[in-house]
């Protein structure tokens, strides 16, 4: 109660102050959770003709056939193979960076951290469009390798950051007392360090393999013939916008927060664990 | 202890490390003996980490050789080496219980799990912590962290254990137990420990020989008892417990005993090798050798006014300025039954036969804070 101050009785400025912020707080959770809902809503929608945008009635029959749109459903699975691959190499590889940056002290180590920024605040456009150029003149052909490669260039920077930030106070004398006990720096490296810095490394992968999911723009530059799911929806919402759009969606949906509140719960108890 | 059978454990040959243009360590030349406690004591600074470093394989030597018994190790990596260190902050692994943490090493080495499983409860019930084998660290206090620190590092029967300020994470109390508990411990297992402080009190307490270290040279190597009573120079008489260092000018030798006009006017007889007459030396007395308020004796007294009494529990501190400035401070013990004088009184300071140690050089080279400072801006 006296987190508000003042005694033990709250006064009536203090109480009205504390009903106005959750009211506030209320407004701006509805406002970022509108759309999420209509999209799921959306998904059990029965349109009138090509364009899910009306709500009309109740139904399970896009439930029922998640996968009754080819081209769709294709470009979803176009999209999960390039979010595998580029999630994978990006971690790897942001990973490592984040080690030796916050490892080791090194001339042009402030210089890496700026590379590292600037994928986050250039514009997507001017990266994709340039990544493209750079395609072209060297004769590459659009398709899954130039997508990747472009997903790993800005995913390598969240993964980097990400990691980075989670190791921070890292105890690195940890690595030298396992090799102190007869682990080769490689053995000192998968026993020791690697368990205690793998949730960060987690974390990184799964923020990075959503951006690579949700990518529009740098995509658009760099695939060519090769349609992704945003891509496709881009393409097809001139012609129809199909309510099996909303059932994928609430199907991503769900599968990340699952996984974000398994790895909340995970993340806590191995907390207590290691701090009780 | 100096030595003991055989070859020595480790022995340092010449080393010298440096940091670009900064000499960490500088010539360092040191032997230590099977089942030795030994101790590398200095201020911080001196290189003693750097030195232990060294021979634990995290750092490599500049110059010269590192042997463990008897074989250069100099360039062999920290995870062949058949050394084990314990680490300032413990550096026990998080992730893992105690047994786990005690199992590391063995399991590294490949053993087969029956023996993993004695060895470790065997080291565990050597530190008193068998019941708590699977316990994580985080669910441990300080000074059993410490003691799982300890076995894991022995449960390696490693030639000698490194202690890298060891105690400095705990408490007073903790710490003056603990320092009981690791010499049990050392006589227990009969392992070489060396150890690094920075608290001189703590290597006088728990060491076979000490190494006294100061901007990266040794300055000398021996017994507590020797060090604190012969100390071989100024630094070393002053870093160790509380010397009165007085300044002046040697009048005549004769074999170990000296003749010292000091600069406060009084002649004294005091002991020491190799000086010559008319060589600037400083005499080192230590305050509980000095008796305050007693009959003068010949070639053992001075003479001053008193100008502060400090009380300390157990004892009084006596401060005294000498006729030339200089200060003086002597400890009353509760038992004396001499009556204690008073500031403002002129009082007389005797000591026994060897209460006394004649060094090389004036007392200001015990200042290495400012010769530090004068390095370091010399550096820039």
């Amino acid at each position: 109660m006296s987190r508000f101050g003042r005694g033990a009785v709250k006064s009536r400025r203090a109480r009205f102050g504390s009903l106005a912020l959750n009211a506030y707080a209320g407004l701006a959770l509805f406002y970022i959770f509108l759309p999420i809902f209509v999209v799921v809503l959306f998904s059990f929608n029965k349109p009138n003709g090509k364009y899910n945008i009306r709500w009309q009635r109740f139904t399970l029959d896009n439930w029922a056939n998640p996968f009754a749109e080819k081209a769709l459903t294709e470009a979803l699975l176009v999209s999960l193979r390039i979010a595998v691959a580029s999630t994978l190499i990006a971690t790897v590889l942001g990973a490592l960076m984040a080690i030796s940056l916050s490892k080791y002290k090194f001339r042009g180590g402030t210089v890496v951290d700026l590379f590292l920024v600037l994928p986050l605040t250039s514009p997507e456009v001017v990266l994709g469009s340039s990544l493209a150029t750079l395609f072209i003149n060297n004769d590459v052909d659009f398709g899954y390798p130039t997508v990747i490669i472009a997903h790993v260039m800005f995913q390598i920077s969240f993964v980097a950051l990400t990691v980075r930030a989670r190791i921070r106070g890292f105890d690195w004398t940890l690595e030298q007392a396992a090799m102190d006990l007869g682990a080769s720096p490689l053995a000192a490296f998968r026993k020791v360090t690697l368990p205690l810095i793998a949730p960060g490394i987690a974390a990184a992968a799964m923020l990075s393999f959503a951006l690579s999911i949700d990518d529009f723009i740098i995509t658009y530059f760099n695939a060519g013939s090769l349609l992704t799911f945003p891509l496709q929806i881009f393409g097809e919402q001139q012609r129809k916008i199909p309510p099996q759009i909303n059932v994928l969606a609430t199907m991503i949906l769900i599968v990340s927060v699952s996984l974000l509140v398994v790895g909340t719960l995970a993340g806590n108890r191995r907390r207590r664990r290691l701090e009780a | 202890m100096q030595g003991g059978a055989g070859v020595p454990v480790i022995t340092l040959e010449n080393i010298r490390k440096q940091y670009g243009t900064f000499v960490a360590v500088d010539g360092a030349n040191l032997s230590i003996g099977q089942g030795e406690f030994f101790a590398m004591l200095g201020p911080s600074g001196c290189g003693k980490t750097t030195t232990l470093k060294m021979i634990a394989g995290f750092e490599q030597p500049t110059e010269g050789r590192i042997l463990l018994e008897g074989v250069d190790v100099s360039t062999v990596p920290p995870y062949k080496r058949n050394v084990n260190t314990v680490f300032q902050q413990y550096a026990l692994f998080p992730h893992m219980t105690v047994f786990d943490n005690v199992a590391f090493g063995p399991r590294s080495k490949k053993l087969d799990s029956s023996t993993i499983k004695s060895r470790v409860m065997e080291m565990l019930e050597v530190v008193r912590l068998a019941d708590f084998a699977q316990r994580r660290p985080a669910q441990l206090s300080g000074g059993q962290q410490q003691r799982v620190a300890l076995a894991r590092a022995l449960v390696n029967y490693p030639s000698a254990l490194l202690l890298d300020e060891p105690l400095a994470a705990l408490d007073l109390k903790l710490r003056e137990a603990m320092q009981l508990e690791l010499k049990r411990i050392q006589r227990e297992v009969g392992i070489t420990f060396v150890f690094v402080t920075h608290d001189q009190g703590e290597a006088l307490t728990m060491s076979d020989r000490i190494a006294v270290m100061n901007e990266g040279h040794i300055e000398m190597v021996g017994t507590p008892e020797e060090i604190y009573d012969r100390p071989s120079s100024v630094f070393v008489a002053s870093f160790i417990g509380s010397a009165n260092l007085l300044p002046g000018v040697v009048e005549s030798v004769s074999g170990a005993s000296v003749t010292v006009r000091l600069s406060c006017g009084a002649v004294v007889d005091s002991s020491g090798t190799d000086f010559a007459a008319g060589e600037s030396v400083t005499v080192m007395i230590r305050p509980e050798r000095i008796t305050p308020g007693g009959e003068s004796i010949a070639g053992r007294s001075i003479s001053g006014e008193v100008t502060d009494l400090v009380f300390q529990g157990p004892s009084v501190r006596l401060i005294a300025r000498l006729a030339d400035g200089t200060e003086v401070g002597a400890v009353v013990g509760s038992h004396t039954n001499l009556t204690i004088p008073r500031p403002g009184d002129s009082v007389s300071m005797s000591w026994d036969a060897k209460g006394s140690y004649v060094l090389k050089g004036h007392p200001e080279m015990a200042g290495s804070t400012t010769s530090n400072l004068d390095h370091v801006e010399a550096n820039l």
